[in-house]
């Protein structure tokens, strides 16, 4: 077999599944590319009102609002629609990305001051593997395969890769389980 | 042996909790490893398949195991961490040995040994042999719990052998054996496939068995509705169908609520009924008169929940009907499990495929732990201590006169009270921490106070070792071969990764050796793990709890066998009872009549609100692993008491002030958390924590008066708020801003620097 990026797999996420475990926060923090910080974030909604929990990872826009503002040219997406972490060599640590992210994806790595995000366990994706927090995801939240599995597993549900912010619509590789015959999920 | 030798403090220093965290590149070797292990998580029933990687003799991360049919590379945080107990500067390294005012001193093996083995010898020829006991648990191995029960009968000699899984999983395994003849989840998960009903009772599944709830939700994806039984909104009843946040302690009514409802309905199957089981009239009979109002009231949950739960279990085809602890640790746990099983019965969906019933075991080995020995009450293959036949068969297997093997002793809640009486004087303790996981844990530390010699195997030294006279260290679940069974009842490879570091022996050799030095070597002569796994499956033979058919090759082979599997030919056993041939004494399944009765404890003017305790995702049971890796506890530092913010109006409680929560046994002080997601009358606590932290100061010692569980779900409380805010916690530190990315490894000087060994070895 040959080991090489898997075209046919893609990422889908449904927060709604999320238990708020931090699995894939801990898998991804084992990566040595980010020096145990984690590139996916897990976060009360409110506990006061309810355990749940949202899972945030990069969505990898197919038009990264984050590539567009980087006044240095760090921000890449590659052949696959993988868009990566910054470079490190251009990063000049603006935090126009931070702020441009309509999903709220890049953070700013103290004491480096270099950007950084998911870049969809490139170490592995490229090689035919699954990323690491879709690995590990005990309850399905984050998943990771054909989208013809996916249509198989969860009949009930349709995924979803256009995101409306006001006017604005964002079109991302990475989908969204909604109910079935949804085709954009409103922000706004 | 009295006091102990130096101050929790000073001893919390030296041998932790401290937190441990990978360097930020990871261990040295990590991408180059020089094997890649195989084998299974070390924490709850799941057992979920795990990949370690090993260099030089350390495990130095993990891989999903994404071919291991239960989980496929799924994992919860405790296993995503839990390569890190591997490598940890707590690790103990040699044998220790109290010493007045400072501890422990480190000593040599045969010191620790012989000085283990004349104090067992001078305490039983002055007080007699079963004043001797031995605690076990079920985190270890079928071999090993299969070894500890051997040591202790014949080696020991004593009749005091019990195990933690006495807090865990008797209540199921009273109710099962009661209806069934029989003590194993009827199905494996397939059936819930496509199971149209799934209902889970007292069981926080997100958080206590996060990889099954991928299960569940592969159930909900083809259509089923799912029922959760909660006082707590948890994660997984957040999402549930129908939530019913049952008032603690009132299980039974429900479910005889319930099965009022399916009666009166003829939401019943007769063919099974008629056929299959006996009982069923006297037990429809009990719940005449549990209709809606009676349920409701005593449930508080509204009746119109309560009927909709009936209908949707009375009318479905197919269904899956689960529980765990929230319904087991209680003074009415075996009754509470059987109310579940006639709901099973009455509907007659068991047997056959995606209808299924099945308690959700907690331990690792918490199945096959259970079966194979290690019980006061038990012998291999599920047998019984008081069974005539069962003995004999026994007492052949492993070539002793049956006079010489003792009867039934004490279980471990009354083991515990016997020696606070005085009536047992030492104790030997491996793979149980019962200061922190026994209730009433203030006079748990009494006791064993008043030993006169405790000796302790563990890998770290958990608070109870804290009062050992000796300490062995012994073996990490990835230090030794092995096999455990799982909740599904499958039987599988637990492999060893790495050998003990330092002086540190495995559990297995330590016991072969105490066992040789107290004159019983010949009974004892197993040079492998899998020489002691050949023993158990004759051992086994016959009994209910059948694994003569299952190899170490066949396991390996087949990534699992579901026992029974009674010859070697035989495929094993993923659902039970499709033949509806139960093993019961007439074959039929039994329906146990169950009238209500109020739990142990009920609140009062003085102890007006119920607290109840359970698990967080980040935690497993005493802490004892879990407290010292790094990422888990930054997750959940602390114990929290959850509280609805109309119980909290009533006392004027605010969000984080400090708490103090007041029971007839003991008080302990916790931030308030408050939340909407616990019933107005209850309060939670997780249990992990030791010392001033430990809700198991508070906690009860109603037993059930069958299975002998403790009553850990349900006690009377105050609440006395200290008008102190308690300090946040520090920042999460999993998040990426505000600080520097990665940890310091905290670097406690090892303990082996800490202690200096003696110059010569005591005589």
């Amino acid at each position: 077999m040959l080991l090489q990026f898997k075209q046919e797999e893609e990422f889908f996420m449904d927060p709604q599944r999320c238990i708020g475990c931090h699995a894939c926060e801990m898998a991804c923090a084992e990566c040595e590319t980010n020096g145990q910080t984690p590139m996916v974030s897990v976060d009360y909604v409110d506990r006061y009102y309810t355990p749940q929990t949202s899972v945030q990872i990069c969505m990898h826009c197919e038009d990264p609002a984050c590539a567009k503002v980087c006044p240095a040219d760090a921000i890449q997406k590659d052949e696959f629609g993988i868009v990566h972490s910054a470079n490190t060599a251009r990063c000049i640590s603006c935090s126009n990305c931070v702020y441009a992210c309509p999903f709220g994806v890049p953070k700013k790595a103290e004491p480096m001051q270099l950007m950084i995000k998911c870049n969809m366990c490139y170490d592995r994706t490229s090689v035919g593997k699954k990323p690491m927090c879709a690995t590990v995801c005990p309850s399905g939240a984050l998943w990771y395969g054909t989208r013809e599995k996916m249509r198989e597993l969860r009949p009930n549900s349709t995924p979803v890769n256009t995101f409306r912010f006001g006017k604005q619509s964002v079109k991302t590789k990475v989908n969204v389980m909604m109910p079935k015959g949804s085709t954009e999920l409103v922000v706004d | 042996m009295a006091k102990l030798s130096s101050s929790e403090e000073a001893l919390t220093t030296q041998f932790g909790p401290h937190l441990n965290y990978p360097p930020r590149e990871g261990y040295p070797g990590r991408d180059e490893p020089d094997k890649i292990v195989e084998t299974h998580c070390c924490f709850c029933g799941m057992q979920c398949g795990i990949k370690l990687l090993v260099k030089a003799n350390k495990v130095v991360g993990f891989e999903p195991w994404e071919e291991f049919p239960f989980n496929e590379g799924r994992l919860c945080p405790k296993g995503v961490q839990r390569y890190l107990q591997n490598n940890h500067p707590d690790r103990l390294l040699h044998p220790l040995e109290r010493a007045e005012g400072t501890g422990f001193q480190r000593t040599d093996w045969e010191h620790a040994l012989s000085r283990t083995v004349s104090e067992i010898q001078r305490i039983q020829s002055q007080y007699g042999p079963d004043a001797f006991a031995m605690l076990s648990g079920v985190s270890l191995t079928n071999e090993k719990s299969y070894l500890v029960g051997k040591f202790a009968r014949i080696a020991l000699k004593t009749r005091n052998l019990d195990y933690n899984g006495r807090l865990c999983m008797v209540s199921a395994g009273a109710g099962n054996k009661k209806a069934f003849g029989l003590d194993r989840g009827s199905n494996n998960y397939s059936d819930l496939k496509h199971a149209e009903v799934v209902m889970i009772c007292g069981t926080n599944v997100s958080e206590t068995f996060p990889t099954l709830t991928h299960w569940l939700w592969q159930a909900r994806d083809n259509g089923a509705k799912l029922i959760v039984v909660d006082p707590r909104l948890t994660p997984i009843a957040r999402t549930a169908d129908l939530h019913l946040p049952i008032r603690p302690g009132r299980d039974s009514a429900l479910y005889g609520a319930i099965l009022h409802q399916l009666v009166k309905h003829d939401w019943l199957d007769h063919e099974f009924i008629d056929n299959c089981t006996s009982g069923f009239d006297e037990t429809a009979a009990a719940v005449k008169d549990y209709d809606l109002d009676w349920a409701e009231r005593v449930t508080g949950i509204s009746k119109e929940k309560i009927m909709r739960a009936a209908e949707w279990w009375g009318r479905a085809k197919t269904s899956f009907l689960m529980h765990a602890r929230g319904i087991e640790h209680h003074s009415k746990g075996v009754e509470n499990v059987i109310s579940c099983i006639n709901l099973v019965l009455a509907t007659g969906r068991i047997g056959k495929p995606y209808c299924g019933y099945a308690t959700i075991t907690g331990q690792g080995n918490g199945q096959g732990g259970r079966e194979h020995g290690h019980k006061c009450d038990q012998l291999p293959g599920n047998r019984d201590i008081e069974n005539p036949e069962h003995r004999r068969y026994i007492s052949e297997v492993w070539g002793i006169d049956e006079k010489e093997l003792p009867g039934k002793g004490l279980t471990a809640y009354e083991l515990m009270q016997a020696i606070h009486r005085g009536e047992i004087k030492g104790l030997i303790s491996i793979c149980f921490n019962p200061v922190v996981s026994l209730p009433n844990n203030n006079m748990i530390r009494e006791a064993v106070e008043k030993l006169e010699f405790y000796c302790a195997i563990d890998f770290f030294l958990n608070e109870t070792a804290h009062y050992a006279d000796i300490v062995f260290p012994g073996s990490l679940h990835e230090e030794e071969e092995g096999t455990v069974t799982t909740a599904e009842g499958r039987v599988t490879r637990i492999r060893q990764a790495v050998t003990p570091p330092g002086e540190a022996r495995t559990d297995t050799e330590i016991l072969l050796e105490l066992a040789r030095r107290l004159g019983a070597g010949k009974h004892f002569s197993f040079g492998t793990s899998e020489d002691i796994f050949n023993e158990l499956r004759v051992a086994s033979k016959g009994g209910t709890a059948d694994y003569f058919g299952i190899t170490y090759e066949k396991i390996e082979k087949n990534m699992g066998v579901f026992w029974p599997c009674p010859s070697l030919d035989h495929p094993g056993t993923p659902r039970l009872w499709e033949d509806r041939k139960f093993k019961t004494p007439d074959g039929k399944a039994h329906f146990n009549a169950v009238s209500y009765r109020d739990p142990g404890e009920v609140t009062d003017a003085e102890y007006p609100v119920i607290l109840t305790t359970g698990r967080v995702v980040s935690q497993y049971l005493s802490g004892t692993q879990t407290r010292r890796i790094g990422r888990l506890v930054d997750q959940y530092p602390e114990p929290l008491l959850e509280i609805h913010p109309k119980l909290a109006a009533q006392y004027g409680i605010t969000d984080r002030e400090i708490v103090r929560v007041v029971s007839r046994r003991g008080s302990a002080e916790f931030p308030a958390q408050l939340v909407e997601t616990i019933r107005e009358d209850t309060v939670f606590v997780p249990y992990h924590w030791a010392g001033k932290k430990s809700i198991n100061q508070l906690t009860s010692g109603h037993l059930d008066p069958v299975s002998k569980i403790p009553e850990f779900k349900v006690s009377a409380v105050r609440l006395e708020p200290l008008g102190k805010r308690a300090p946040l916690p520090k920042q999460d530190s999993l998040q990426p801003s505000g600080g520097s990315p990665g940890h310091p490894s905290p670097k406690p000087p090892p303990v082996h620097e800490l202690a200096q060994a003696p110059k010569e070895s005591a005589p």
